[in-house]
């Protein structure tokens, strides 16, 4: 059982009413939330330090216009932040927030994280004309239900990570049908229990409802397996393969927004990259013909050997594609098979070691000949 | 074997390392063993130093094979330098696999200096499987 928080509002208010509770009790200095910048259903993540900056806050909007560990790393690279920072975050982004972590790129050191189950985010597209606005009844009636909201993100639609893995504190969102009611938030850590403490609310023990959301994490996977298998399916052999990927644009787009793709000097953008007059000359005698700019799909399979092991399925990539490749469902579904090699789950646990930095003596025989 | 298959010679791209995989060929050579002229070496200090992004350069180049080769387990002259790339090999095999590309063109082999007949077998056998398989289809592509 875990210590749990029952506020008595409305599950958005009462994390509001937590948030303000911290700032102005001095528990945080800063809380890290989505804030609305306009009626269309434009958002973006702030920092607040005033509880009257909260009146826009929409800490459980669902959107992620930017992956928050990506954001978070920006805010922690140079060192760790002074003073305690609640961040209101989707189970992914805690999860890439980690990775990150492990590849010393920000500090988790005075943040504190506050997330839910979650059901999904809509695209970033459907954020500029109101389509997320007028979706938002409909979307909480399905997360409501324990289903899955329709137009959601593909790769949100396959997630079976739904459940955040090492937050301080989890709203309990997903199959929970009296959210309009109250506000129920568990406190998964000693600084959970902390920061909660002295909260107007009832304290009560308790757990997600295993049994609905297995039922959840059922319908999540049989959406996975279609996105999986579709795909499987397109991308049969070298001409299935160029089906998909010959289309790309080489914008790396989808790695700017990728929170695993941290490096800032991208080796697929380097001049050493680009192809001299006698690479030109040499590939075109083979071939007779090739596209321009040369490298796209090298850039691809490039950058999924780079990070697949650490992917952890956001979907941002795919978001901002302007050719609408699937490279969200593609990455999540060779990452899932390279990170099972080694049993990892991206940004399950800091302590965890990256795979590739690590080794066992006796493993992996089947690879060598 | 067709004739097409027949004539076909292969290229293969073979990324060795310096303290004994490469100096395992050069014995094979000494030795005056039979090695394929098909074979392109490079040597490089590690088979730790292939990052997969170099291989994949040379299979989407139209290499009809790659071979990474190094030191057995526990002898890298780096002492762990091999366990790490055998990591990223499996990593580049999966990465391969999972978009439906012929993974089975890409092999890891450990040699050591003094293995100069075990080099050849290794090359040998690693041509031969790929005469089998045929041209690296993407070779001809020209939307890559
Ligand atoms: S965002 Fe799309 S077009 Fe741009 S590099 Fe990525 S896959 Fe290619
Ligand atoms: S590759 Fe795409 S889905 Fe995976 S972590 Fe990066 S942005 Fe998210
Ligand atoms: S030196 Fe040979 S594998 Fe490391």
């Amino acid at each position: 059982m875990t210590k749990t928080l029952k506020i008595n509002k409305n599950v958005e208010q009462g994390i509001l009413e937590l948030l303000r509770f911290l700032l102005d009790g001095g528990k945080v200095s800063g809380v890290f939330t989505l804030k609305r910048i306009n009626k269309e259903g434009s958002v973006a993540y702030s920092l607040v330090t005033r509880s009257d900056e909260l009146e826009d806050a929409v800490p459980l909007f669902p959107l992620m216009p930017v992956n928050a560990g990506k954001l978070l790393s920006r805010f922690s690279l140079r060192g760790k932040s002074n003073k305690p920072v609640a961040a209101v975050v989707k189970p992914c982004e805690l999860r890439a927030f980690i990775e990150l972590v492990k590849r010393e790129q920000g500090s988790l050191e005075n943040i504190f994280f506050i997330s839910s189950t979650c059901g999904g985010v809509y695209p970033i597209e459907m954020a500029v004309d109101g389509a997320v606005e007028n979706n938002l009844s409909k979307y909480w009636e399905a997360v409501k239900k324990g289903e899955i909201p329709a137009q959601i993100r593909p790769a949100c639609r396959g997630c079976v990570e739904f459940k955040p893995y090492t937050a301080d504190m989890t709203v309990d969102l997903v199959g929970s049908s009296d959210i309009d009611k109250r506000c129920m938030i568990l406190l998964n850590t000693k600084n959970g229990e902390e920061l909660a403490q002295d909260m107007k609310g009832d304290f009560l023990e308790k757990e997600l409802d295993k049994k609905i959301l297995d039922k959840f994490q059922n319908k999540r996977e049989a959406e996975r397996k279609k996105l999986f298998d579709e795909i499987e399916e397109k991308m049969k052999g070298l001409d299935g393969f160029i089906d998909i990927f010959g289309k790309c644009l080489g914008c790396h787009g989808c790695s700017k927004v990728c929170p695993i793709c941290y490096c800032k000097l991208c080796e697929f953008e380097s001049p050493d990259s680009e192809y001299k007059p006698s690479n030109y000359e040499s590939d075109l005698k083979k071939r007779g013909g090739l596209k321009v700019p040369p490298g796209t799909v090298y850039f691809q399979i490039g950058r999924l050997d780079h990070i697949a092991i650490s992917c952890v399925g956001c979907g941002a990539c795919e978001d901002v594609c302007p050719v609408d490749i699937p490279i969200s469902i593609i990455f999540k579904k060779v990452g899932e098979s390279v990170q099972k090699l080694f049993d990892y789950i991206p940004g399950r646990d800091v302590k965890e070691e990256i795979p590739l930095l690590t080794f066992e003596k006796d493993e992996l025989s089947e690879v060598e000949d | 074997m067709t004739k097409e298959t027949e004539k076909f010679e292969p290229r293969i791209v073979g990324f060795l390392c310096n303290w004994c995989s490469y100096a395992g060929a050069d014995l094979a050579g000494t030795s005056k063993l039979k090695i394929p002229s098909s074979l392109t070496p490079i040597r490089v200090m590690c088979s730790s130093r292939i990052d997969p992004v170099l291989v994949t350069t040379a299979f989407l180049h139209g290499a009809d094979g790659v071979l990474i080769a190094g030191c057995h387990p526990g002898d890298c002259h780096y002492d762990k330098g091999n366990y790490y790339a055998r990591r990223r090999f499996a990593v580049l095999k999966k990465v391969i696999e999972g978009l439906g590309l012929e993974s089975d063109r890409l092999r890891l082999s450990w040699v050591s200096a003094s293995e100069g007949q075990r080099f050849a077998e290794v090359i040998n056998e690693f041509n031969e499987k790929i005469k089998k398989m045929g041209p690296n289809p993407i070779k001809v592509k020209t939307s890559l």
